[in-house]
């Protein structure tokens, strides 16, 4: 293969060029560009730039030929000559190519700073909208005040995290080592056990603000998109864990798919029950808003019913640490340390999900 | 008290209720969707809804309504029947009140 040097080596050409001087670089470009096969560079801001560092690389060819040609024998002028030559372009192409480099990694630079911007912009905004996890700052809202319950439920929760992933480690540990179904199930209960403490958890929080339990405000929106009255649809539990478990009894399937039945006959009534709050809040908004009469009545009933959604997240939750449980007593030790596993898995996996997208929701795009 | 055992021995499956409590409305449909109409006595329109109150912490309920019954036994609340339910033991208490499939 012909590489560059040998291309624009020709004697002839560049004898003439070292005599040109300093006044033709354009002259000397089109040459380049010739012995390139006119390939020279297809970026036109490249090729000003190479223009116009041609000048001045024609100064430096200049001087330094005349300083280095000899004085005597002609032939080895020449190959002195054709030696320069050849350095002189090398330098040249590599002095090109880092412009070009250099150029490159500035726009990157002014890339990245504009994406960095657009990122604490979004921080910005989610942190005002309380989708941060973690920190009493996510229950600031846009009053700035903070709700003394929910930020404790905050920290709690954030703890319940770490310790429910050390028990998912666990969970695997035991399944992959020959251990007695004692210590499997002691695990199992321990396990269900930790639910339940975040149950309790919610109970509590509901009292201070059962809007925030209901909505999961201290979760991602991916994870909020899942959410049934504040978390797991206990139905859904069932379908998840249902592929892992392939050894079941027809039993035990039996007695697994009336335990989903029940569960979502139980989920459907408590959602009827919810649209009927949210039905009677309405009408007891717009009596307040109309009569003047049985006002006061009104605004009783009407905090009822707010209170009242205290009682259905507690029910959802219990509907959930019910579910778990009958899971745990269906199957055998193994098999509900399996179930659990990949529940706890599935999720981990929400919540990774929801952090990646609260960060960068446009990279999904 | 007596209108109580009245009430809970005089239908299958009764529910003590207040006529604003949404909760009890679920408790409501989820019986009716396991075929079976309960008798609902709501204690806020009754004149002796103060006395039923009594009656029932008297026979162990401590818990806002609802309190339901099921030939004439004290079931619990909300929490009580969502449990036997996803445990597969609400239908057989109920079986005897379920119109024939």
């Amino acid at each position: 293969m012909q590489t560059v040097i040998d291309m624009i080596t020709p004697t002839t050409q560049f004898t003439s060029s070292s005599t040109m001087g300093v006044f033709e670089p354009i002259h000397q470009i089109s040459m380049w560009d010739d012995a390139f096969g006119g390939t020279i560079s297809p970026n036109t801001d490249a090729c000003i730039i190479a223009q116009a560092d041609a000048k001045l690389d024609d100064k430096y060819e200049y001087a330094s030929d005349r300083s280095l040609e000899p004085a005597g024998d002609d032939q080895t002028a020449n190959i002195n000559r054709n030696k320069v030559q050849r350095r002189l372009a090398q330098n040249r192409e590599a002095a090109r190519k880092s412009r070009l480099r250099k150029k490159a990694y500035v726009q990157q630079l002014e890339t990245s700073r504009l994406k960095l911007a657009q990122l604490e912009l979004e921080l910005e905004r989610a942190r005002h909208q309380g989708l941060l996890i973690g920190g009493a700052t996510a229950n600031m809202g846009l009053c700035g005040s903070v709700n003394p319950g929910i930020a404790a439920f905050e920290m709690e929760y954030g703890h319940w995290i770490e310790v429910q992933q050390r028990k998912i480690y666990e969970l695997r540990n035991v399944l992959q080592s020959p251990n007695g179904d004692v210590e499997v199930r002691l695990l199992v209960e321990d396990v269900v056990e930790h639910y339940g403490n975040l149950f309790r958890m919610k109970r509590d929080a509901a009292r201070a603000d059962a809007f925030y339990l209901v909505f999961g405000m201290w979760r991602t929106p991916v994870e909020q998109f899942f959410l049934w009255i504040g978390g797991f649809q206990p139905s859904e539990l069932i379908n998840v864990v249902m592929p892992q478990l392939e050894d079941l009894t027809d039993q035990q399937l039996v007695k697994v798919r009336n335990l989903q039945h029940s569960c979502q006959q139980a989920e459907d009534a408590l959602k009827q029950g919810m649209d009927k709050l949210r039905q009677t809040l309405a009408q007891s908004i717009t009596t307040l808003a109309g009569e003047a009469t049985s006002y006061s009545s009104q605004v009783v009933s009407t905090r009822e019913n707010l209170e009242s959604l205290e009682s259905f997240v507690q029910q959802a939750d219990h509907l959930r640490e019910q579910s778990l449980r009958r899971m745990s007593c269906i199957l055998t030790p193994r098999q509900a340390a399996k179930c659990l596993l990949a529940f706890g898995e599935h999720l981990q996996n929400l919540r990774a999900l929801g952090s990646l997208w609260a960060a960068s929701p446009r990279k999904f795009a | 008290m007596d209108k109580v055992q009245k009430i809970s021995s005089e239908n299958g499956v009764v529910i003590f209720s207040k006529s604003t409590c949404c909760l009890s409305y679920a408790v409501h449909i989820l019986f009716q969707e396991l075929g079976v109409i309960p008798y609902v006595h709501e204690i806020d329109r009754d004149p002796e809804g103060k006395e039923i109150e009594k009656a029932l912490s008297r026979m162990g309920f401590n818990g806002p309504v609802p309190a339901v019954f099921i030939s004439g036994t004290l079931i619990g609340s909300t929490n009580e029947v969502m449990s036997l339910h996803l445990s597969g033991s609400l239908i057989p208490l109920l079986q005897p009140y379920r119109p024939l499939n």
